[in-house]
């Protein structure tokens, strides 16, 4: 590492230029020959929009092959207070990429005194997926979901990401990873644009649930161990993770609900 | 090649140390302060947006007064120092006496070095949790550190406002009280450039997860302060 006092002038606000400047060796993406052994995959991750911003939720499997890698993995995270990010794909480099990410939007808003506008960090994100390319075609592939309450238009707003940075806006829901074309067809039939905070927690809790009910990868709530999604809200108060109690309550009504429709 | 006149190094050095100090005495005061919920920053400055005080990670701060470019150059580089050590280690392992050492080096090695001295003195601040000390560095324009307690005045009069922290200080103030405290210190301050300015006023605050850095707004200020604090 380079002294940041001594080393070469920067006018960048940007955390990863910081790192490339004075400490590349943490950058470092060295792609050697050869296929990569199994590694844990994160599969299923979903996001809404409601009236007053987004909500993004996760299922907590892990998986490695056939094998279940871990039971309650976490795949969504704050980015900072106003933006949550979501994971599928391979679990090292995009809970690497997360961190990153959070140093990032830190960092830009100490160095500048402000934070970054919800548009500028879901650019930022697309060139860290874009920067991941080479590991992606060697099959570690990292696609991320990204979403934030943006406080210039005071609307929760959604962005995918596809494996060379491409960055889409999603007008209403998303799902992505193994699960998420199941996850989002379940949204498709449920969401309504003015649900209230309560109803989009249920309604993803859903969605992950059929998701898990058609794709082997993705893990159901385990009332057993006690393992629910994580999900979270992102609105004008801020990031809120979803307590566990709640998300109980969440998952044994519907599992209730599903019981009464199949008896 | 010509031979540059020889200068004894103690005129040279007392020469750059009274240009410094003159330039750091003709500035705005700043304050910092220990609560018992955490570190106050209170300084005179007529900017909204060029900050004296600032988050450098999530349980410090830096402050100082001085020239605006030379600090605000020394502010960044700490905060990418800072940013760089805890995501190559962890959070934790971020603390503000290395950071403190670093500007401690950088200044020491520019005040023997360069041509002109910096005109900067700065403060990396740090609130203690789990019953852990906070930490107060005080780095002068020579690289000089000096180890902090209870209270600290930089800048324009800072001997008088150092006084004036001294006889007024008690260390279970509450924010209110630390803060009418330095305000008032302030204000009894025989005016120079230390008139009625608006105030910059941050916190370090103890009981705030992560990221215990918190600016307080115009109007929490003249609230806390009880009097208009511009």
């Amino acid at each position: 590492m380079r002294n940041p006092f001594e080393g070469p002038k920067l006018f960048s606000p940007s955390f990863v230029d910081a790192l490339r400047a004075y400490a590349p060796e943490l950058l470092e993406l060295k792609t050697a020959g050869g296929t990569v052994p199994e590694v844990p995959h994160g599969t299923t991750v979903a996001a809404l929009r409601f009236a007053d911003g987004v909500a993004m939720g996760g299922d907590r499997r892990a998986t490695e092959g056939m094998n279940i890698a871990q039971r309650d993995i976490e795949k969504v995270f704050p980015a900072d207070d106003f933006s949550a990010v979501a994971i599928a794909g391979a679990a090292g480099p995009a809970i690497e990429m997360v961190r990153l990410f959070q140093t990032e939007l830190e960092h830009y808003e100490k160095i500048e005194g402000f934070p970054l506008s919800l548009e500028g960090k879901a650019n930022k994100l697309g060139q860290m997926v874009r920067g991941n390319l080479p590991l992606a075609m060697q099959g570690l592939v990292v696609v991320p979901l990204f979403c934030g309450y943006d406080t210039r238009r005071q609307a929760g707003r959604i962005f995918r990401y596809d494996v060379t940075g491409g960055r889409w806006e999603d007008a209403d829901f998303h799902a992505t990873g193994s699960g998420g074309r199941d996850a989002r067809g379940s949204l498709k039939k449920r969401w309504r644009p003015d649900i209230d905070g309560d109803t989009a927690v249920e309604v993803l809790v859903e969605a992950l649930y059929d998701a898990a009910d058609e794709d082997a990868a993705t893990g159901g709530p385990d009332l057993v161990r006690g393992i629910f999604p994580v999900v979270a809200t992102v609105t004008a108060q801020g990031y809120r993770r979803v307590p566990d109690d709640e998300l109980r309550k969440a998952a044994e009504r519907l599992v209730a609900a599903r019981a009464q429709e199949a008896s | 090649m010509s031979v540059p006149f020889y200068v004894p190094p103690e005129q040279l050095t007392k020469e750059k140390a009274e240009f410094a100090r003159k330039g750091i005495a003709r500035g705005r005061p700043l304050i910092v302060l220990e609560y018992d919920g955490g570190i106050l920053f209170v300084a005179e400055n007529p900017s909204t947006h060029l900050h004296k005080v600032a988050e450098l990670y999530d349980r410090i701060a830096f402050c100082a007064v001085g020239r605006f470019s030379e600090f605000e150059n020394l502010r960044q580089a700490g905060v990418r120092l800072a940013d760089i050590r805890g995501y190559a280690y962890g959070r934790e392992d971020v603390t503000s006496r290395s950071i403190a050492n670093a500007y401690s080096q950088t200044l020491g090695q520019i005040f023997v070095q360069e041509f002109k001295p910096y005109e900067v003195e700065l403060c990396v601040a740090e609130v203690g949790t789990d019953g852990a000390p906070n930490a107060m560095y005080h780095v002068v324009f020579d690289g000089n550190v000096f180890d902090r307690k209870g209270w600290l005045a930089m800048g324009g009069q800072s001997d008088e406002l150092n006084t004036g922290l001294q006889r007024g200080y008690d260390e279970d103030m509450e924010l209110d009280a630390a803060l009418q405290l330095a305000v008032r210190v302030l204000r009894e301050a025989p005016a120079g450039e230390a008139g009625n300015s608006r105030l910059e006023v941050a916190v370090l605050e103890r009981d705030r997860p992560r990221r215990s850095f918190r600016r307080l707004t115009q109007e929490d200020v003249e609230s806390r302060a009880g009097e208009p604090a511009s």
